[in-house]
């Protein structure tokens, strides 16, 4: 099933035009809901009009969005750094594993936008509330994903490294951590779009700035393009940092074998080969 | 076969070994008081019924596994953890799927620590003489069984160890590839001088490899018999094959299994 590399654009189409044909009807029943006054427009604008005030408050929009994208990435990177550094502990203290778990467990549990207003009440309204929202909602997959990956490192290979004597920092960084990458990859995907959800729940409770705000002011003013609008812009970054994720998976992780022509990006960009 | 190495006779000696395992309510035994000498330089085989505790053995003199009663000696050394002056082959050839061959390969001399300059040239003479040149940079899932435990056993040589243990390491292989793994393996034994102990479901695999061949009981793992395998050390494969000699060692050591173990 491997087309030649002549055939690449075709490769593309085949794997493309199902997603697109979807998405093309999605849109079309949205308009035709519209037009046909099935539900009132000022219930469900149609996709003419959001797609006319994307353009015309473009701007206006941009600004909000790059906040949340602050917001989302700084939350997305600490919960990374931190959740990969909590698996570590996990993996090589039993102690720590056993301590740890119930709290970590405890703090998913618990709903976020429930806490987000301590945290406003805390630390007022400016982005650390979002940031630290986003990484409440991105550190346990990053934390759960890490320590599976870390555990499923081959036992003979552990017992191998042991005849080879390189010592645990070496079989931590030569053998264990490069083995968790493809668990550690599957847990980040999930963690970035989570920290989206996180910056703007974050911006709801308390905020006069980023998407989440622009969502509660439209609200408020029955201004539903733009809260059409404002919920297509935050879709657009949680998968635009969804692909960038998958990307540097595929250029870290050539070798695993869920990544052998079966990537996200690898099916839009190479259409197969 | 009895050569004097420093201040020992042997390479391996396992000394009245014991090894008892505790599950939730039963004491298992897994081996019971098994002594074996392993001259320098000799290759011995050790051949057992399924699950009898011949990979034990070999995790003993390794040091991953402490026995509960007898003592291991090791190139003249008390076995007491890891050792590090061995190489290790397993049924799995356990290679780093992102790691072509060639690093694979001197992951060995990366752990150690070892002179890259000279750790590269060392296993490129290896990757020379187990037939895996032009498979260098090709990725573990790029090659065959074959193909991956010719990595895995240049891996376990790249340090020249003096003691190669060899755990099934050609039981996931077909059998014509497994022919060739035993010729190879039987040269590269030849010409590296290396002392080793393979344990192996093959009899005819433990036959033609062999000086020696230890065959266990059924677990508690007993040594029923040692076997000298009285073959001309240079063995061409269809020729000792066809050996008056090998049959009937062959057929002595199926005896001894009984209908445990069929032949392949």
């Amino acid at each position: 099933m491997k087309p030649v590399s002549g055939d690449r654009w075709r490769g593309v189409i085949e794997r493309a035009w199902r997603p697109a044909a979807l998405l093309v009807a999605c849109l079309a029943i949205w308009h035709l809901i519209t037009v046909t006054g099935l539900v009132e427009a000022y219930l469900v604008p149609s996709p003419g009009k959001t797609f006319d005030l994307l353009v015309d408050k473009w701007s206006y929009l941009w600004g909000h969005t790059w906040v949340t994208t602050y917001e989302t990435i700084l939350g997305f990177v600490i919960a990374g750094v931190l959740g990969v550094l909590m698996a570590v502990a996990m993996v090589y203290s039993r102690t720590i594993e056993s301590t740890a778990y119930p709290i970590l467990l405890f703090a998913q549990v618990i709903p976020k936008i429930a806490i987000a207003p301590l945290f406003v009440v805390w630390l007022g309204f400016g982005f650390e509330p979002k940031v630290i929202v986003a990484v409440l909602m991105a550190f346990f997959p990053v934390v759960i994903s890490t320590v599976t990956g870390l555990k499923s490192v081959d036992t003979e290979m552990l017992e191998l490294a042991a005849t080879m004597g390189g010592g645990p920092v070496k079989t931590f960084v030569k053998i264990r951590f490069p083995a968790a990458l493809p668990h550690l990859f599957a847990g980040l995907k999930v963690a970035v779009t989570l920290a989206v959800t996180g910056a703007v729940v974050g911006e709801f409770v308390g905020s006069n700035e980023g998407l989440g705000y622009v969502i509660l002011q439209a609200n408020g003013n029955m201004d539903t393009p733009m809260l059409f609008a404002g919920l297509i812009v935050i879709s657009l970054v949680g998968i635009l940092l969804f692909l960038l994720l998958d990307l540097a998976e595929q250029l870290m992780l050539p070798w695993h074998a869920s990544r052998r022509g079966a990537a996200v990006t690898t099916l839009l960009a190479k259409g197969g080969s | 076969m009895s050569v004097t190495l420093g201040t020992t006779t042997s390479a391996v000696a396992i000394d009245d070994v014991s090894v008892r395992f505790q599950s939730k309510r039963t004491e298992v035994t897994a081996i019971q008081q098994v002594s074996l000498d392993v001259a320098p330089g000799e290759f011995v085989s050790i051949v057992g019924p399924s699950g009898c505790g011949k990979s034990t053995l070999l995790k003993l003199v390794s040091g991953l596994l402490k026995p509960s009663s007898g003592s291991v000696t090791l190139l003249g050394e008390e076995v007491r953890g890891p050792r590090h002056d061995i190489g290790f082959v397993f049924q799995r050839a356990a290679l780093l799927e992102w790691r072509s061959a060639r690093r694979n390969i001197l992951l060995q001399a990366e752990m150690r620590g070892m002179n890259p300059a000279e750790a590269g040239k060392r296993a490129d003479e290896l990757i020379e003489m187990t037939g895996l040149s032009g498979f260098e940079n090709a990725l573990p899932h790029e090659l065959s069984g074959g193909m991956q435990q010719r990595v895995a056993l240049c891996r376990a040589l790249l340090h020249q160890p003096r003691v190669l243990l060899m755990d099934e390491p050609f039981g996931a292989l077909d059998a014509l590839t497994r022919e060739q793994m035993n010729v190879e393996l039987h040269r590269v034994w030849r010409e590296t001088g290396t002392t080793v102990l393979l344990v192996t479901h093959s009899i005819a695999e433990s036959v033609y490899l062999a000086n020696r061949v230890i065959v266990l009981t059924q677990r508690p793992a007993v040594v029923k018999e040692v076997i000298d395998v009285d073959l001309p050390s240079e063995r061409d494969y269809s020729e000792t094959m066809a050996r008056p000699a090998f049959s009937s060692v062959t057929a002595h050591i199926r005896d001894l299994l009984g209908a445990v173990t069929g032949h392949d």
